[in-house]
């Protein structure tokens, strides 16, 4: 009894440590984000990295839920002769919910992962302290250009995926299940708001920086070699697409609750 | 009266958790002397230049450099201290990601705004003065040998002509004869700029090349110092034991039984 009292309060003040880590660690992540000197080739490389090298992925992943959604919609609203909402379903589905949340997913496995990893291998070879001893701080070179991208890129992938989604079922749907193209666009025109655009571009970029955040703060505080960066790899892409998915429910509820 | 101490270390305690590492470090360097601490693994050497770098805080006492107390040191203060002192760690801690001559101008660049222009310029200098010729300056890290990395490390070390030279187990992992090059050159170059040097080491032969002076180490205390022609008939316990390499005498390890 007396050691699962232990174990709890320790499990307990290890959370309590963690999240006091955590904030501390944004607090100064984005003051070093708004403070010159900024590292304009540190953040030019993530932008590339984040935003050029995510395209195929994100690009890939849209389409191919755009096209599955118009399939599937049809078959589910043929019962109720309310096929002609299936341009309406997508266009919504993809702007709202689909192109952030699986981008924002997606981008967590490819940029956190390789933000944990890059990191906390320098923590572990004393890259770190080095920076540190060049008169570099390590939160202004390495971390605060990567949170930088994050935010800029991900609304900008998300607003590509918003246009690949939809032509993926407008391909399902003009190629496969025979609607009239003028019509389908028309119909996924009238439908799409600005709020619905614009509410997906936010959370995209609620996203990114958490992406960023993550991946940054578990390389950071990597520990124990090969062993420590791996945890913290594996972290860094949980942690994120866990973040990513109850801040998904929250901007929701901002955007849409009545 | 006499000349007042480059570094000196007043009573520095540092612990972590339950381990007690440093327990009262007092230690004076010169100003142009080279002081070669030495001791065996875990004895709280790395953790020593750690709390003069600012990388660590001790918990209690007093560092000083050229009189004036370094302890608790952030921001641009933090960044002009380390302006004027000079870096070598122990596995090279090059950047994986830059080309050679951004190693070594990295410092200049980032820390000193030299033009990049003239930072290479410096760099493929510095990287002669380390025996390295041009040809190396675009590889990167991973392409040289743990020798040749030394000295790129050893190159940045120098590259911005500072003050004070730190270096954390020069010769660790390099063959004699390798080993006896690199304690050369770091002779040669902090006897060229001047500067003050402290050096952290197990490898003897290499104490004896670029000391001016000898500290031991020994739990977290420093037990012996003197010049270096003096070593061999300290009447130290400590001291004799280490630098015989003998298992038997007042320092033992801590080996469990499997």
């Amino acid at each position: 009894m007396l050691s699962f009292v232990r174990l709890t309060g320790q499990a307990l003040l290890h959370l309590l440590e963690m999240t006091g880590r955590l904030a501390l660690f944004t607090l100064s992540a984005l003051s070093h984000c708004v403070r010159p000197p900024f590292h304009f080739r540190q953040i030019l490389r993530q932008l590339i990295d984040i935003g050029y090298y995510s395209l195929p992925v994100v690009g890939l992943t849209t389409l191919f839920t755009g096209m599955v959604l118009a399939l599937q919609s049809y078959t589910g609203f043929a019962r109720f002769n309310a096929e002609s909402q299936i341009a309406s379903i997508v266009t919504l589905s993809i702007t709202r919910e689909l192109a952030p949340v699986l981008a924002g997913l997606m981008v967590a496995g490819r940029i956190g992962a390789s933000m944990a990893a890059e990191i906390g291998t320098m923590r572990v070879t004393e890259q770190i302290d080095a920076l540190t001893t060049l008169s570099t701080n390590p939160m202004k070179y390495l971390v605060a250009p990567r949170l930088i991208a994050g935010l800029l890129m991900l609304p900008l992938l998300v607003l590509v995926g918003d246009v690949i989604g939809i032509f993926g079922g407008f391909l399902i749907a003009v190629y496969k299940l025979g609607f009239n193209p003028a019509s389908y666009l028309s119909s996924s025109w009238d439908i799409l708001t600005v709020m619905d655009v614009v509410s997906g571009l936010a959370k995209a970029a609620a996203f990114g920086f958490l992406i960023a955040l993550m991946g940054c703060f578990q390389g950071y505080y990597s520990r124990g070699g090969a062993q420590g960066v791996g945890t913290a790899t594996t972290n860094a892409v949980v942690s994120a697409s866990i973040l990513i998915l109850v801040f998904n429910y929250g901007i929701t509820e901002l955007f849409f609750s009545r | 009266m006499t000349e007042p101490s480059k570094i000196r270390l007043t009573g520095v305690h540092k612990r972590f958790g339950d381990k007690h590492v440093l327990r009262g470090i007092d230690l004076e360097i010169g100003r142009a002397e080279s002081l070669v601490v030495i001791g065996g693994s875990g004895t709280g050497k790395s953790v020593m230049v750690k709390c003069i770098l600012g990388l660590m805080r001790p918990d209690a006492g007093d560092i000083a450099i050229d009189g004036e107390s370094v302890v608790g040191l952030t921001g641009r203060a933090h960044d002009a201290l380390m302006a004027r002192i000079g870096m070598l760690f122990q596995g090279g801690a090059l950047f994986d990601s830059l080309p050679v001559w951004q190693n070594v101008a990295f410092g200049l660049i980032q820390g000193h705004r030299v033009d990049r222009r003239k930072a290479k310029q410096i760099a493929l200098e510095k990287l002669a003065a380390v025996g390295l010729g041009a040809q190396v300056a675009d590889l990167v890290p991973a392409e040289l040998s743990g020798g040749m990395q030394k000295r790129v490390g050893l190159a940045r070390a120098i590259a911005s002509e500072p003050e004070m030279i730190f270096f954390d187990e020069p010769t660790t992992g390099l063959d004699p004869i390798m080993s006896d090059v690199i304690n050369e050159l770091i002779v040669k170059c902090t006897k060229e700029l001047g500067a003050t040097a402290l050096s952290i080491t197990h490898d003897m032969a290499s104490a004896r090349k670029i000391a001016d002076r000898i500290a031991m180490i020994h739990e977290g205390e420093i037990v012996w110092v003197g010049p270096v022609s003096e070593i061999d008939r300290s009447d130290n316990p400590y001291v004799d034991q280490f630098i015989h390499g003998r298992g038997e005498g007042p320092i033992t390890m801590q080996v469990k039984a499997l």
